[in-house]
């Protein structure tokens, strides 16, 4: 039982991180409608960008801070520079734009970083654990993850809903022509929303940073399982990459924890373990493949969207 | 209008769109002897690997061009014909299977049913894929390739994520396939007979409702057709052609690896197809061509030029050289070279 809370919320964990990548990747695409690839790139960029300060000042909130502002700033520029010419073409010439971006960003992180991984301590001050329930140990670092994710979620709800930006926003997803008739400067808005999104990309690769080997690619990997997040929440939704994410997380991490010990008692040990692996690394596949049959526009379908 | 109009010969355009597919099989044809003479014979093995592309770009082009189906998962038939033909071949040699399949490592059998593994794979995700469109789309059919290749890596039998080693090539009844030379030519054959194949099926009374489709899938359901059986028809023969391609690749380097299902091998292929031209069937064999001569040749060039420290790093120029191209070339290299912009459908 112990174990499955743990569990759970490694499950949370990773769904609060796919959650800040799938928000930045829906918006975008609901307001601009452009689907974006090297989303992941950010998130390296994020990562990266922590280690290497965190391990040159020593201070994991400069490597934070730095990181932030390198993500954003790399995600204006690719805003100015690409993105901008891709709104009016379709989404073919946008993956394949986007693909060459990867190619681009993964290159030039190996030149400035090298091909091996950087490995990050956790900050002193969130290290160690902490009993959550009594009997029950949890890491503070991770758990300070999950606190971030909802607030960051929590955040968004209100920009969103409640003040002017989110009007705007809301009035660009659907009502792009009318909102740039009424005076407002369309082409800012959407640099300033696409670096929002690249913000929240390199949080979490900030996050990731501890918790996992930063290394180049490591953008692809999660990308595509954020893919996963927002096609089950419904393209444009935010809401829905909320619910995605937690779904995506969660699955993963317990079908991961527990697949292998189900199968051991139904198969040899060697057979289980391989089988087990496989079947969890493709458990979110097929979640979403039946999420798909019932719901062909995932869980929130976002209203106007251009899907 | 002039009379210099209605009398201009509908061959002018006509003569140079198709001397371009047939310039490029007769030089194709004359490349092993030239290699030959230019002493330079790791040229055909090179060259196999253009044509063993070529065919995945072309069948994706099938879907992508005419049919307006953004694949991003393609390299997942690819991976599926190559695995099968592995497994099979890997079987056949340590003698699991039965005389049926007419000698040890008879490539009929092995490669019909690699095409056949790789079609039903493409049924499959077809068949859900296809009930969504747009970006959903793209997403769906990355994610599927993406969860092929983590069964890829899982297969421990199958050498895991270190892939599997063929013990050799797939017999032809009266070809030399284990020659570098004869497999060339088999390749080529095969590809040139794809292209045939794709040609009819383009231009055939289905190829129309494709194209219909692409232009407008509300129209063409509103004249009766069933769109969504005849796109999942075109998926279908665009995964078998590809799993054929896989095939042959696994044959070639007579090794077989989960990165032939990666995601950056899809968008490779796609890469290749936008390249050579989208929608013009010849035009992504070029651009497998130029993606690959590129990919050998850029870091050399790059060294030559004196950035040695850069040999390794040759995508930091290909990525932005892709982004320039989708930009501002949309004709592609076959728009370029035979004179008109990709007709798309």
């Amino acid at each position: 039982m112990t174990l499955f809370l743990e569990q759970v919320l490694n499950g949370l964990q990773l769904g609060v991180t796919l959650f800040l990548l799938a928000a930045g990747l829906t918006l975008v695409f609901g307001i601009m409608g452009v689907i974006n690839l090297a989303h992941g790139a950010l998130y390296m960029t994020g990562a990266f960008v922590m280690s290497s300060v965190t391990m040159s000042t020593g201070s994991f909130l400069a490597g934070m801070l730095a990181a932030l502002a390198a993500a954003a700033a790399a995600g204006a520029l690719m805003e100015l520079v690409v993105i901008r010419r891709l709104y009016r073409r379709d989404h073919l010439d946008q993956v394949l734009a986007t693909f060459g971006l990867i190619l681009f960003f993964n290159e030039l992180a190996s030149i400035l970083w090298g091909r091996s991984p950087l490995y990050l301590n956790t900050p002193p001050l969130l290290q160690g654990l902490v009993e959550i329930i009594p009997g029950v140990a949890y890491p503070v670092y991770r758990l300070a993850i999950v606190a971030v994710g909802a607030a960051v979620a929590l955040l968004l709800y209100v920009l969103i809903t409640r003040s002017r930006l989110g009007m705007l926003i809301r009035a660009g997803a659907t009502h792009r022509e009318m909102v740039g008739a009424l005076g407002v400067d369309i082409r800012l808005l959407y640099t300033l929303v696409f670096a929002f999104g690249a913000l929240l990309a390199g949080l979490a690769g900030v996050m990731a940073g501890p918790l996992t080997s930063v290394e180049v690619g490591m953008g692809e990997s999660i990308l595509i399982l954020t893919f996963v997040v927002v096609v089950i929440g419904g393209v444009g939704s935010v809401r829905g990459a909320f619910a995605g994410a937690l779904i995506v997380g969660v699955t993963d991490t317990l079908v991961r924890a527990f697949l292998p010990g189900l199968l051991r008692l139904a198969l040899p040990p060697a057979s289980a373990a391989g089988v087990g692996s496989g079947l969890a690394s493709m458990s979110v596949y097929i979640v979403m493949a039946a999420v798909l049959l019932w719901r062909p526009g995932g869980l929130f379908p976002a209203k106007g969207s251009r899907a | 209008m002039t009379p210099a109009a209605v009398f201009r010969p509908a061959w002018a355009a006509w003569r140079r769109d198709s001397a371009v597919p047939l310039l490029g099989a007769l030089l194709l044809l004359a490349l092993p002897p030239l290699a030959g003479l230019a002493g330079e014979p790791f040229l055909v093995s090179s060259f196999t690997r253009i044509l063993v592309y070529g065919l995945a770009a072309v069948s994706l082009d099938l879907i992508l061009g005419y049919g307006g189906m953004v694949s991003f998962g393609h390299a997942a038939f690819f991976g599926v014909g190559a695995y099968a033909a592995g497994m099979l071949t890997h079987h056949a040699w340590q003698g699991d299977l039965p005389a049926l399949f007419g000698g040890p490592l008879a490539a009929l059998p092995v490669w019909g049913l690699a095409i056949l593994a790789a079609a039903l794979t493409a049924a499959v995700i077809g068949a859900m894929s296809l009930r969504t469109g747009g970006v959903y789309f793209i997403m769906i059919t990355l994610a599927f390739a993406q969860m092929l290749f983590f069964l890829a890596t899982s297969l421990e039998g199958y050498g895991g994520a270190d892939g599997l080693l063929l013990p050799a090539r797939n017999a032809v009844p009266g070809i030399d396939v284990t020659a570098d030379i004869p497999f060339y030519y088999l390749c080529l054959g095969l590809l040139v007979l794809f292209l045939l194949l794709c040609r009819r099926i383009v231009d055939s009374r289905f190829g129309l409702v494709i194209r219909g489709a692409r232009q407008n899938r509300r129209r063409m359901t509103a004249l009766g057709y069933p769109v969504w059986r005849y796109r999942l028809a075109c998926f279908t023969i665009a995964g078998a052609g590809a799993g054929l391609a896989g095939a042959l690749a696994a044959n070639h380097a007579t090794y077989v690896s989960p990165d032939l299902l990666h995601w950056s091998s899809s968008g490779e292929i796609m890469a290749m197809v936008i390249l050579g031209g989208m929608g013009t069937l010849y035009g992504p064999v070029l651009g497998a061509a130029a993606f690959l001569l590129l990919s050998e040749f850029l870091p050399l060039l790059l060294e030559a030029a004196g950035f040695t420290g850069m040999k390794e790093h040759w995508r930091l120029l290909f990525g932005p050289l892709l982004v320039l191209v989708v930009l501002y070339g949309r004709g592609g290299l076959y728009g370029l070279l035979a004179g008109r912009r990709a007709s798309r459908g």
